[in-house]
């Protein structure tokens, strides 16, 4: 090929492909695709979680009633009971696959819960500053002293509640003061830096500012944590499970480790019992961190790249 | 003269509140006017307040006192003014690494303001970019739309931030040491720029620097400041070439010279330093006193300096506030 054969087939792509507002979500949209496969991690991440979510979803329509009494007690795995049975003879496969969605609940809910508080909090005290921001940082501060566990535990064994309501409600509201901290320092380095004045010198209104100016920056730090605090949410309401603590009558894969304990199955070597609950746990949470590795490169925009138009042959 | 103004700025004052202490006094009493299609310099060291006064008149601070004219009409902090002021009156900041948001391509940077002032509609705006992008020599435009920041270099990010500046097409640019922060081999191309801007657009210019040759090489008339205070203007090569109040002296006199031996080198930062531990005594203090702030550094301190020195016409335009000059104090 020629040199001007190369120069005249660049031009199509630097004239057309300009878009400044917008113009073409669904370019954009596949290019966000396309980076996001290139993360290995990402994509093993994912697909483990998207699994956890169909499984949440579909599954409890496929498999029979977990809770009936079928089959003989403390069955060891076989081909009628996948994952054998429990003491009273429950299948357990379909105890688990009932669960996840019970489980997946607590976490996504209790995590979008916490991250929205501390996103207020911490951004707005951050942005507004004065004394509303002494207040909101006063507040978190006193939330974040207060050892988190025992106080689930307490609060946790005072409501009396059918439903895993109550159980998020706390696991959020007790979990926020961290990342609050965390966005609002953010916000006090940003608030002040030369590109948010030059927006303000542009003429922007003071919501656009923080939404558009200030809030992608630090929506890395936002999307992190609340993966984090997803995996908080689900590691604290197994652990409240484990204990006893909190809605018993829902399947969660807490639950089930609590009713293993209580019925002797670590003791007893019933391992089909109790592992694949606490395996389920372990690899959402991989998952999720998995994820939150993978976006990090692509939110970070340090991390990201120009890269120029592949030139069509 | 005057009614042609662009910009009028009278007896602008800026104070900060301090944690312990008196109010800190950044700008005392600053009156200063800009003209279409002339550049007015204002020289000084770190910390006499040149910033402050940019950032005043991009009203990012709130003045403690005087007005600001814009077009010959008064001009408020009420919303709907700042807005119309803005579209007037445009900034460019002096770092360009942190002027940028990192997030956003420069697409976004130029068409925000475009758009917010009316300058394009939805459907033209990408076009208007382009024209934005091709007039600070930013080619190929298309391509430099989509980049994000950090994929430019410094150079092209403070063209990127002129650009932006000019979106609104403003009447009057205020920019804040615009090349401090760039390569030597490159600043005089921003520089170039922006005077070729300024001639094409018929812009009033605020060139804020502590580079004396550039400021009198860009702009008609210079303003010197020390510690929140004008202490000399007058047209730049006057000022240059024969300054008159002892700090512009000193000012000249602290320019590198590339054909010093090293004994001379040596001497010159002895200098320096003792400068700079009197500049910082000063610091320190911060309060709002009488008199003339430089009679400490002063070499022709005199009784007179702890009252407040007049503004006295050294030459036709050109005053410099010393005691120095005022006849009936000799």
């Amino acid at each position: 090929m020629t040199a001007v054969g190369a120069s005249t087939l660049l031009e199509p792509g630097s004239a057309g492909a300009l878009r400044p507002t917008g113009g073409g979500v669904g370019h954009r949209a596949i290019v966000a695709t396309r980076r996001l496969l290139r993360s290995s991690r990402m994509v093993i991440g994912l697909v483990l979680l998207v699994f956890f979510v169909l499984v949440a979803i579909v599954g409890p329509h496929l498999v029979g009633n977990p809770n009936a009494f079928v089959g003989p007690s403390m069955a060891g795995p076989s081909a009628r009971f996948w994952l054998g049975t429990t003491m009273p003879g429950q299948n357990i496969f379909y105890q688990l696959v009932d669960s996840t969605s019970g489980t997946l609940e607590v976490g996504f809910l209790a995590g979008a819960l916490a991250t929205l508080v501390s996103v207020v909090i911490g951004i707005g005290g951050g942005f507004v500053g004065g004394y509303v921001d002494e207040l909101l940082a006063l507040f978190s501060n006193v939330i974040l002293i207060i050892p988190g566990l025992p106080l689930i535990i307490v609060v946790a064994s005072y409501v009396k509640s059918s439903s895993l309501l109550p159980t998020i409600l706390i696991i959020a509201f007790t979990s926020w003061a961290g990342y609050a901290r965390v966005l609002r320092g953010q916000t006090l380095s940003i608030r002040n830096r030369d590109y948010v004045l030059a927006a303000r010198v542009a003429g922007e209104k003071t919501w656009r500012i923080i939404f558009v100016e200030i809030l992608p920056s630090e929506l890395a730090v936002i999307v992190s944590n609340f993966i984090f605090m997803v995996i908080f949410a689900i590691l604290t309401q197994s652990t409240l499970a484990f204990l006893g603590i909190g809605d018993l009558s829902t399947l969660t894969w807490g639950n089930m480790l609590n009713v293993a304990n209580n019925d002797e199955a670590l003791t007893s070597g019933a391992w089909w019992w109790f592992v694949p609950p606490g395996l389920c746990i372990a690899l959402v949470g991989t998952a999720l961190a998995l994820v939150n590795f993978g976006l990090d490169e692509i939110l970070n925009p340090r991390l990201r790249v120009y890269k120029a138009p592949k030139v069509r042959r | 003269m005057s009614g042609d103004a662009a910009l009028d700025v009278r007896h602008l004052t800026v104070e900060f509140i301090q944690r312990s202490g008196p109010k800190l006094r950044a700008v005392d009493d600053v009156s200063l006017t800009l003209y279409p299609g002339a550049t007015l310099a204002l020289v000084g060291e770190s910390g006499s307040g040149k910033s402050t006064i940019v950032r005043a008149l991009g009203r990012l601070l709130k003045p403690s006192g005087g007005e600001v004219l814009l077009g010959g009409r008064p001009s408020t902090l009420h919303r709907s003014d700042v807005r119309e002021y803005r579209r007037h009156v445009q900034l460019v900041f002096q770092d360009p690494f942190a002027s940028l948001n990192p997030a956003h391509t420069v697409a976004h940077h130029l068409a925000r303001p475009l758009l917010l002032h009316a300058q394009a509609t939805r459907r033209d705006v990408a076009e208007r970019v382009e024209a934005l992008l091709r007039s600070v020599n930013l080619v190929p435009p298309g391509d430099i739309a989509r980049k994000y920041p950090h994929e430019l270099s410094g150079g092209q990010r403070q063209r990127v931030a002129i650009a932006r500046a000019l979106a609104p097409s403003p009447q009057v640019l205020l920019a804040d040491e615009p090349v401090s922060m760039l390569d030597v081999s490159i600043r005089l191309e921003i520089l170039n720029l922006l005077d070729e801007l300024k001639s094409e657009r018929d812009l009033a210019m605020l060139y804020v620097t502590h580079d004396l040759a550039t400021a009198r090489h860009f702009s008609s008339e210079i303003m010197v400041m020390y510690r929140g205070e004008i202490v000399e203007r007058g047209p730049s090569d006057e000022v240059i070439l024969s300054p008159s109040h002892p700090y512009t002296q000193l000012l000249a006199s602290a320019a590198p010279m590339p054909g010093a031996t090293r004994s001379a080198l040596a001497a010159a930062r002895r200098t320096r330093q003792g400068a700079r531990a009197v500049r910082d005594a000063e610091r320190r203090e911060a309060t709002v006193e009488t008199g003339c702030k430089f009679r400490r550094r002063c070499p022709h301190a005199m009784p007179q300096c702890a009252s407040r020195p007049p503004d006295v016409e050294t030459a036709p335009g050109h005053s410099a506030r010393c005691w120095l000059f005022d006849q009936g104090a000799r």
